[in-house]
Formats: structure tokens, C-alpha cells, sequence
């Protein structure tokens, strides 16, 4: 692949009859639509033949739950059985860490509570725990956030959510790993699970509260099982991942040593894949904490409540505070396990043979003897015991008169941007696109499928499509399009020029790549708070938020698309005397195109996910469905709008996919 | 070492062959077992071994050597059946393995093979004395036991003090001492080891081979050894296998290699050897004339027929007469010239 050609070839429709079938196509939409009072059916499809689907999902859910029977026990009790049994190691960090423990003595309410663990021996043995595995700016770090939670009187809440987040994320990397590990095993498995895992990643949690709350009961238990479904995708993945990147000569050291199959996942594959599946493990803990939120809604309590909570009272300090202790913690929590998996194990170059327990594990029964002693210490102390609150501090009500301020002097700069956007841009595309007639959308997702990826593709592609109008969502889903699409354009300007910056100077990288880091630790609900104090409720909102929240990614992926262009490359136009200008715009962007849409496709994913969550902010989309849904516990009809958004995903993705690959093809890149 | 009469063959392959691709057996089964290049082409497979025949006797270093993508790997992979042979025998110790369970591989792999492997493979979250224990430890051997021998052969090796260590603390000649040892740890009859010593570099390659050498003079073991490097299969090898496009193109001594080679593909391979370290004083002298054996004192003294020229070159060269070469019985054979190994030294004597 030469420069030249790499810059020759434009566009990315290649000719061929491609140009004709597009043009057929545009114009029969354009009599479909020209004729609409005739074919009223193609724009607005017709309520009488709308497939019942949400109605039956919903009577199948009643049948489990009131009419099936495994013999011994019904259904219903089998999934409390569940619940029954993962509430225990819930009820016991919980015990630990938030609530103590009860222990009746004499009386009928008399019982004595043992005391929490002491916030003060947390947060040192957090500290101690993150200098031993890296250094003193992450015991600072550590020290700081955990702080922070106590000085700011947000202790207690944020117990409740570590140790909901501590039980959930043990229980849902064994599952990741137990399918991951079936999944290498078979090829087949693999291929049965990966749709499903798509499934998991791209329908709204929203969308399977209420059969968890139906199954499970309400309370933190579901809470636990919605995180779990959440959060182990990735780790599932992973998981195949790793393993099959273990080099070649480990599997067949192991296999020529004579390990049984056993021996040699847990004794060689495993560990040789570690780094990798602590990947996975630093997944699951940061989706479990995005998932802390929406957790709250079916019962989890703890600092997702509080977030919650003052949201709907508008009462946005204390929510911000919150908000932050929820980030303070993934940011801890993500840093963590990060130092984690980047110790390996090395430097112990002393022989360990047979000492005393003590000796053997210095570290581990000192942090043990500190927390120990503190609590004790606390019965005595209650200083100890809780963090005072004459100590405690609160930037409440500053937050409250920041938002006063700036609504008070700038509320007309605001809403002049406001209008102005939603006049002139969001409006007109909205009715654009719920005008289009829903035959059209679904011939033009087909045809780009064809011309992309092929018969298969296309079939997909259309099917998808067409699901969303046959189940009568069609508007809801034009909404989400035409939200998702103009946040995606934004995100995507903003972005990837911020991108390309970062990719040609190694300053701007470094700062850039730290605050996307951090931004993507953020948990969603955060960005929905400043928005909407400062533009209220509406589509308008939503789109901010979904712009904050879309941008990394495609930040990243251009970024990275820029750099891995091979050096050669770039010094063959230097010297064939191209102007720096000349070699972004004839080389790298070229080159980095079909990464930067893998970005902008990341963007989508990304997009879709928070605009469901801008439900709570209002807008009239397949998100707000699926929240109706939820708070009217309307199974289907919470799946049915749930499915939707996920096809919309999986279209765009396998679409996007498809043109990114073949276009690297084209430039030689794979 | 080599070519002494009748040998114990310790492992042999009979016209094994490994297609890669979808139906490959079905493929060869329809051709009686056969296919040349053009019909695997047009099948869209890859022949990596082709009707390999090859007999490993007891006790000698057995070298097989070819270019990049010739089959070496795949070759010695099928011996162990680490890969599946598609048709062919590998009998080793008069039992066919391609007969043999699963569970029976299993115990074969356990406690008579030992596999040394170009990248080390050593696991990364096991100390040295971890990994050297690893094979008895997979075998269920007591940890106090297992310890106690994966120390002697730490120690046999020359890596004692580093028993804690980690593998990426250590140089790769380093690890692969620990590869070395972990693969002897069972005392395994028979070793494989698939280019050793080419992620080294030169020096530390040199000084491994020296190891390797010494190790086995102490251990006699039955060893299958792959390279690409000529120079590394002349210091180590007492017979060696030539492999082209996965057939096994010739199989001889060293010299026989240098001197005889089977096809102007061998004699490209054996060009730039340096001479005098393979070719020995029988295959160099000259043959008595008509008159036979000359008198006493027309030749400067006496030297073994197998040795070789590198080691006689500074004294058949100092001297005005040649010198005599004589076999074990002390039988007279041949007269080597001074003129015959200045033509070696220089890389013209015999073999082209
Ligand atoms: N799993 C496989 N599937 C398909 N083809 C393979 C596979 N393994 C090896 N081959 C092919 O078989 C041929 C022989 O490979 P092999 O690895 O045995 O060569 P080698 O002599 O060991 O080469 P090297 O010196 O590079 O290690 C090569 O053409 C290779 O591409
Ligand atoms: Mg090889």
C-alpha cells in the first residue's frame, strides 16, 4: 500500500452498481413519502399490526411466577431459594462494614450491636495495603478518597455500597470466569454465548429490573443480581480472551508434562493469564460501581440511594456530594486494582520454609491486629467508632449557590443557547427522521448491509430493524436516533479534533489520556447532575449529558488510530516533501479512518447507554418506554423497548463493523 | 559414539506424514498415502511433514535441520503427539504410540519425555525451583520431595542461589538453564529440545551448547535436537536429519553430510561449514599407490583414521612428510598430505 494511493482513494463507496441502487432507493422513498396519505401505513405503522410480543413476554413471566412447577418446588421459590442464599455473604460484609451485628440478650427488643469496623483502621490499612503493592502516591490517593468519604459525612452510606460492590464483584468474576473458561473449552459454547453476551451489553439495565424484581424480590440482593448481569460480559470475554492468547509453547509445556484438564487450566492457563483477566477483574468493579445508581432503584441502599434520592428533590449539593463519594470510590477502587494487577510475583528472594503464621504473613495479621484494635479502641472511643460529626463538613449548600448564581446570571446566555440549538437543529431533525417512512429506513439499513458485509449482514441488519417497527416502537425508536445521532455528531467534533491534537503532541497525550481516564471512571448518573442544574429537564439536557459522557472513546480511538500508523508511512511523505498540514489530511487522517470510526462507533455505544438514563431528565424515547416500564413493573413492555435499543446498537455496530474492516483491507492495515 | 555396529533404536518414524487443512485425511487416504506438492497445492494444504522416515537410536544426539518453515517443529511435535500425525507410525521403545489412549500419552509424557522449547515457556507465576518442580508436581510427588530433587538438578545446571527468582528476572540464557532443568526433572528417557538455544544470543549460545554438552556426557540420554543453525547441528550432532518442505531430505554423520551430500540442496547447506571440524583424517587421505603401504621413513608419523582435521591441521602441517592413517586395529589405510589439509583449511578439500 503506497501513500499515494492510500490518499487516492476516496470516498468509501466503491463503484459499481452501488451508486444506481442507492439512487433507486432515495427516490422510492421519496414517492413513498411524497404519497403518504395513500401509503399512510409507511410512515406511521399501523397500530392493529402491532405483534403483541411485550403482552405475551409478560404472560410468560406470570406463568412462571405463579404457575410453574419443578416438582418439589415452584418455580418462584427456587429463585427466592437464590436470593435466600446470596443474601448471607451480603448480610455479613454488610454486618462488618455498615450495620454490626444483633445479638439479642435477655429481653424481647434488648439486643447489643457490635460496632462497625472503625472508619479510622479502613482507611489506614487501605492506605498501608496500596503502598505495599505500589507506591506513596497511591497510598495518598487511597487515603484521600476514603477520607473524603468519612469528612464528608458520607461514611456509612458509602459502606453500604462497598460492600454490596465487594460481594457482587467476587460472585460476578467467578461467573465470568466459569463461562469464559466453558467457552474456550467449546467452540460451540462460545458461539451460543457471544450473541447473548451482546444481548447483556447493549439492553438497558432498566429493561431486566423488573423481571429481577419479580424473581428475586425487592432489595439488595436484586440489586446484587442486576449489577451481576451487568458486569460480567466483559469478563466472560476476557476471559476467552486470555486464554487463547497464552502462547502456544505454555499450553504445550503443560500438555507435554502430562497435566490432566484440570491441572492444566487452574495450574497453567490460568495463572499464565493473569495480567490479562485482572483486565477483566477491573471491568467488573467499575461497571458494578456505574450500576451502584441504578442499583438503588430496586432496593441497594447506600450512596446510589443518597445520589437518587436528592436528584428527585432537585436538591443537587447533597446529590453532587454523593455523586462524588460514588466517583472517589471507583477512582480508589480502579487505581487498586489496577496496582494489582500490575504486581507480579517477584522480589521475596529469601526462602519461605517453615516459620510461624507471624513471619510467614507479616503484613496480613498486622492490618488484621489494626482494625481489629481501632474497633475495639472505638467501643471505648467513639471517635473511633464513627467520624464525629462536629468534625464533618458539607459543600452542600455551596453547590446550591453556585447553581443559584449561575441560574440567576446567566439563565438568559443559557436559554438563548438552548433554544437556539433545539430551534434550528434538534427540532428540524427530529421531524426529519419521523417522517421517514419505516419500509425506507429498514431497505437502506439492508441495502448498506449488502453492500458492506454481504447476504447475512443485510438479513440481520433488516430484521433488527423491521423487529422495532413491527413491536410498535418505531417513534420511540426514531427519537433515540435522532438524540443519539445529533450527541454522536458532537461528541464526535469535539472529540476526535482533540484527538488528532493529542496524537501529534505528546504533552497534550499525556494530559488528554489522564482526564479521559478519569472521565471514564465517572459513573453516568454523575453527568446527568451539573446538566441538569444548569438546563433543567428535556431533550436538550440529554444530549449535553450524552455528549460528556460519549467523548473518550472517541478521543481514544483517534488518538490511537494516528499513532499506530506505521512510522515508514509518514517518513515516506516527509520526504517526499509534504507540509505537516498535507501529512495529517493525505496520510494519517486517511489511514486512521477506519479507526476513528471503530471510535465513533464506541461513541454510539456509549450514546445509547447514557440516553436511556436520561430518561430521568425526560425525553420521550425507547429509554423513557423502558423506564415507564419499570415503574409501572411492566415486564414486556420494559423488554420489548429494551430489545429495541439493543438492535439499534447491534445494527450500528455490525454495520460500522463491517465498513472498518473492509476499508483496512483496502489500506493494506490488516 | 555413532555408526558402531548394530544400535538399539530408542524412537522411529515410519512414513509419517502431517497435512494441515480441513479433510486432510480423507485427502491422503484417497491418494494410498501419497501426494506431492502440485495435488497439495490444488487442495489448498499444507504438507508440514512429509513420509518421514527416521530411526533415533539409544544414547545419541540426534539432530534435525532445515530452513524456516521445512517442518522441524511440526516433526518433533508428532513424536511426542503434541500433534496429531495424519498417517504413519511413530514407535517408540516398540510401542506405537498413535495406538495409545489418551491416558496412556499421559503417562508416557510424565515420566519418560522431557521437552525443552524455544521461548523457554516457563510459567511466569512460578520461582525457579516452582517451575523445576512443576513436572512432579503435576505428577502429585510430595512437595518436600519434589523440592529436594528440583534442587539437585537446579544445582546441576549451575543456577543454585537463584531458586527464588522469577523468570523475568532472569537472562534468557538464565531462563532457559531453568527450561533445561525443569524438562529433566522427571529423568525423562528420551528429550526433545526445538531450537534451544536460537532466542540467545551468539556468546551465551555458544557457552549453552557447551553445557548442553556436558550435561549430556553426565546423563547418556536419547536426545532429538532441532536447529537451523549448521554450525550449532556440527558441534552437537552425532547424526543429522536434513528437512526440506517437510520431507526429511537426508539423514547422515556430519561428514558424511559434508562429503557425500545427497542433493545440491545439502551441499548448499554444508558450503560455508568450516571443513576441518567435520571432515576427519579417512575421508581426506589419499590412497596408497601401486606399490602399497611406503616405508617407515617416508612419512612423519601416525594418526587415528576418525580424527578430525581440525585437531591434526598444525601438526600434518608443520611437518615436510605426510602422515600415516591407521585404523583401531593399527592397520594402515591411507597417507594424509599436507597438501590435503591446507586444501581443507582454505574450503576446497573433497566433497566439491
Ligand atoms: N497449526 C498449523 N496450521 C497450519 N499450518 C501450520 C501449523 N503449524 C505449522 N504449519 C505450517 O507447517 C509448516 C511447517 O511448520 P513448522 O513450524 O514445523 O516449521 P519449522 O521448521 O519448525 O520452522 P521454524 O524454524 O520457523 O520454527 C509451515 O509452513 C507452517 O506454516
Ligand atoms: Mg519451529
Amino acid at each position: 500500500m503506497s501513500v499515494a494511493a492510500a490518499g487516492a482513494v476516496p470516498g468509501f463507496v466503491r463503484r459499481g452498481p452501488w451508486p444506481i441502487a442507492w439512487a433507486l432507493l432515495f427516490a422510492a422513498t421519496l414517492g413513498l413519502w411524497l404519497g403518504k396519505d395513500q401509503w399512510s401505513w409507511a410512515v406511521k405503522y399501523p397500530r392493529g399490526s402491532v405483534v403483541p410480543l411485550k403482552d405475551w413476554i409478560s404472560d410468560f413471566m406470570k406463568w412462571l411466577i405463579n404457575d410453574f412447577d419443578l416438582g418439589l418446588f415452584t418455580f418462584k421459590e427456587f429463585t427466592r431459594g437464590i436470593a435466600w442464599v446470596l443474601e448471607w455473604p451480603q448480610w455479613l460484609v454488610k454486618g462488618l462494614l455498615a450495620k454490626g451485628f444483633k445479638f439479642p440478650i435477655g429481653g424481647e427488643d434488648a439486643f447489643w450491636l457490635t460496632p462497625t469496623l472503625s472508619w479510622l483502621g479502613v482507611v489506614v490499612v487501605l492506605s498501608l495495603l496500596a503502598y505495599r503493592i505500589k507506591d506513596r502516591a497511591l497510598a495518598l490517593l487511597i487515603g484521600f478518597c476514603f477520607l473524603y468519604l468519612a469528612v464528608f459525612g458520607q461514611w456509612q452510606s458509602a459502606m453500604m455500597t462497598l460492600s454490596s460492590i465487594s460481594v457482587a464483584v467476587p460472585l460476578g468474576v467467578a461467573g465470568g470466569l466459569a463461562l469464559g473458561i466453558r467457552g474456550y473449552r467449546s467452540p460451540r459454547f462460545e458461539r451460543a454465548i457471544t450473541p447473548v453476551l451482546d444481548l447483556m451489553q447493549t439492553v438497558p439495565v432498566f429493561a431486566y429490573l423488573v423481571p429481577i424484581l419479580f424473581l428475586f424480590g425487592f432489595g439488595p440482593v436484586a440489586a446484587m443480581i442486576a449489577t451481576m448481569i451487568y458486569a460480567m460480559p466483559p469478563m466472560v470475554r476476557i476471559t476467552m480472551l486470555a486464554l487463547r492468547t497464552v502462547p502456544e509453547e505454555i499450553k504445550e509445556f503443560g500438555r507435554m508434562v502430562g497435566c490432566s484438564r484440570r491441572q492444566m487450566m487452574w495450574k497453567v492457563l490460568l495463572p499464565a493469564a493473569r495480567p490479562t483477566l485482572m483486565v477483566g477483574v477491573n471491568q467488573v468493579i467499575m461497571l458494578s460501581l456505574n450500576m451502584v445508581i441504578i442499583a438503588s432503584m430496586i432496593g441497594a441502599g447506600g450512596l446510589g440511594h443518597d445520589v437518587l434520592a436528592s436528584l428527585r428533590r432537585l436538591a443537587i449539593g447533597q446529590g453532587l456530594e454523593a455523586g462524588i463519594a460514588i466517583t472517589l470510590l471507583a477512582v480508589a477502587l480502579d487505581r487498586l486494582s489496577q496496582a494489582f494487577s500490575e504486581t507480579a510475583p517477584a522480589g521475596a528472594h529469601e526462602e519461605v520454609v517453615h516459620k510461624s503464621l507471624l513471619a510467614r504473613h507479616p503484613y496480613l495479621i498486622g492490618a488484621l491486629a489494626l482494625l481489629l484494635g481501632t474497633t475495639l479502641l472505638g467501643l471505648v472511643a467513639p471517635a473511633l467508632r464513627a467520624y464525629p460529626e462536629a468534625g464533618q463538613i458539607t459543600t452542600g449548600p455551596f453547590w446550591d449557590g453556585l447553581v443559584r448564581y449561575i441560574n440567576i446570571n446567566f439563565f438568559d446566555q443559557l436559554e438563548a443557547v438552548k433554544t437556539f440549538l433545539l430551534l434550528n437543529l434538534m427540532i428540524p431533525f427530529k421531524r426529519f427522521l419521523l417522517q421517514l417512512p419505516w419500509p425506507a429506513v429498514v431497505a437502506m439499513v439492508a441495502l448498506a448491509g449488502l453492500q458492506l458485509g454481504g447476504w447475512r449482514l443485510a438479513l440481520l441488519t433488516a430484521l433488527l430493524v423491521a423487529f422495532i417497527a413491527v413491536t410498535g416502537n418505531w417513534e420511540k425508536a426514531m427519537i433515540t436516533v435522532y438524540l443519539c445521532g445529533i450527541s454522536v455528531v458532537f461528541a464526535s467534533l469535539i472529540g476526535c479534533p482533540l484527538g488528532v491534537w493529542a496524537a501529534r503532541n505528546d504533552r497534550v497525550h499525556k494530559v488528554v489520556q489522564a482526564i479521559i481516564d478519569t472521565l471514564q471512571t465517572l459513573p453516568s448518573f454523575v453527568y446527568l447532575m451539573p446538566v441538569v442544574m444548569l438546563f433543567r429537564v428535556g431533550d436538550f439536557s440529554a444530549m449535553i449529558a450524552v455528549v460528556l459522557y460519549a467523548i473518550p472513546p472517541a478521543v481514544r480511538y483517534t488518538d490511537h488510530g494516528i499513532r499506530k500508523i506505521p512510522p515508514a508511512l509518514i517518513e515516506a511523505a516527509r520526504t517526499s516533501g509534504c507540509t505537516r498540514r498535507q501529512i495529517l489530511w493525505k496520510v494519517q487522517l486517511p489511514l486512521a479512518l477506519p479507526e476513528i470510526m471503530l471510535g465513533v462507533n464506541q461513541t454510539i455505544m456509549f450514546a445509547l447507554s447514557m440516553l436511556v438514563i436520561t430518561a430521568l431528565v425526560g425525553t420521550r424515547d425507547l429509554g423513557q418506554e423502558v423506564y415507564i416500564a419499570l415503574t409501572k413493573a411492566d415486564t414486556g413492555r420494559g423488554i420489548v423497548a429494551g430489545l429495541c435499543v439493543a438492535f439499534i446498537a447491534i445494527t450500528a455496530d455490525r454495520l460500522i463493523g463491517a465498513w472498518a474492516r473492509r476499508r483496512k483491507q483496502q489500506l493494506g492495515l490488516e | 559414539m555413532s555408526g558402531s555396529g548394530a544400535r538399539t533404536v530408542k524412537l522411529a518414524c515410519e512414513s509419517l506424514w502431517k497435512i494441515f487443512g480441513p479433510g486432510a485425511e480423507a485427502f491422503l487416504a484417497a491418494r494410498g498415502g501419497e501426494a506431492d506438492d502440485a495435488q497439495l497445492a490444488a487442495a489448498g494444504l499444507i504438507g508440514a511433514v512429509r513420509a518421514a522416515d527416521l530411526d533415533v537410536y539409544q544414547g545419541e544426539i540426534f539432530v534435525i535441520m532445515g530452513l524456516s518453515g521445512s517442518g522441524k517443529s511440526t516433526l518433533v511435535r508428532c513424536m511426542s503427539r503434541l500433534i496429531e500425525p495424519t498417517s504413519g507410525r511413530v514407535i517408540f521403545e516398540g510401542q506405537d504410540l498413535l495406538a495409545a489412549s489418551e491416558k496412556e500419552m499421559i503417562e508416557i509424557r510424565r515420566h519418560r519425555m522431557g521437552m525443552v522449547f524455544q521461548h523457554f515457556a516457563l510459567l511466569p507465576h512460578l520461582s525457579v525451583l516452582g517451575n523445576v518442580a512443576f513436572p512432579l508436581e503435576v505428577q502429585g510427588v510430595p512437595r518436600a520431595v519434589r523440592e529436594k530433587r528440583a534442587r539437585e538438578i537446579i544445582e546441576l545446571v549451575g543456577l543454585q542461589g537463584r531458586e527464588a527468582y522469577y523468570p523475568r528476572e532472569l537472562s534468557g540464557g538464565q531462563q532457559q538453564r531453568v527450561g533445561i532443568a525443569r524438562s529433566l526433572a522427571v529423568e525423562p528417557e528420551i528429550w526433545f529440545l526445538d531450537e534451544p538455544f536460537s532466542a540467545l544470543d551468539p556468546l551465551i549460545r555458544r557457552e549453552m551448547q557447551d553445557e548442553f554438552l556436558r550435561l549430556q556426557s553426565m546423563l547418556q540420554k536419547t536426545i532429538v535436537f532441532i536447529t537451523h543453525d549448521f554450525d550449532e547441528a556440527i558441534r552437537l550432532a552425532d547424526r543429522i536429519a536434513i528437512m526440506k518442505d517437510g520431507a526429511i531430505i537426508q539423514i547422515g554423520t556430519p561428514e558424511d553430510l559434508v562429503v557425500n551430500p545427497a542433493t545440491d540442496y545439502v551441499a548448499e547447506f554444508t558450503h560455508d561449514v568450516a571443513r576441518a571440524k567435520v571432515l576427519t583424517a579417512g575421508s581426506v587421505m589419499t590412497a596408497f599407490g601401486a606399490n602399497g603401504a611406503p616405508t617407515e621413513d617416508s612419512f612423519a608419523g601416525r594418526v587415528p583414521v576418525g580424527e578430525r582435521i581440525e585437531v591434526l591441521a598444525a601438526e600434518v602441517v608443520a611437518a615436510d612428510q605426510p602422515f600415516l592413517v591407521v585404523d583401531e586395529s593399527g592397520a594402515a589405510r591411507g597417507l594424509l598430505t599436507r597438501e590435503a589439509v591446507l586444501r581443507v583449511l582454505v574450503g576446497r578439500g573433497r566433497g566439491k
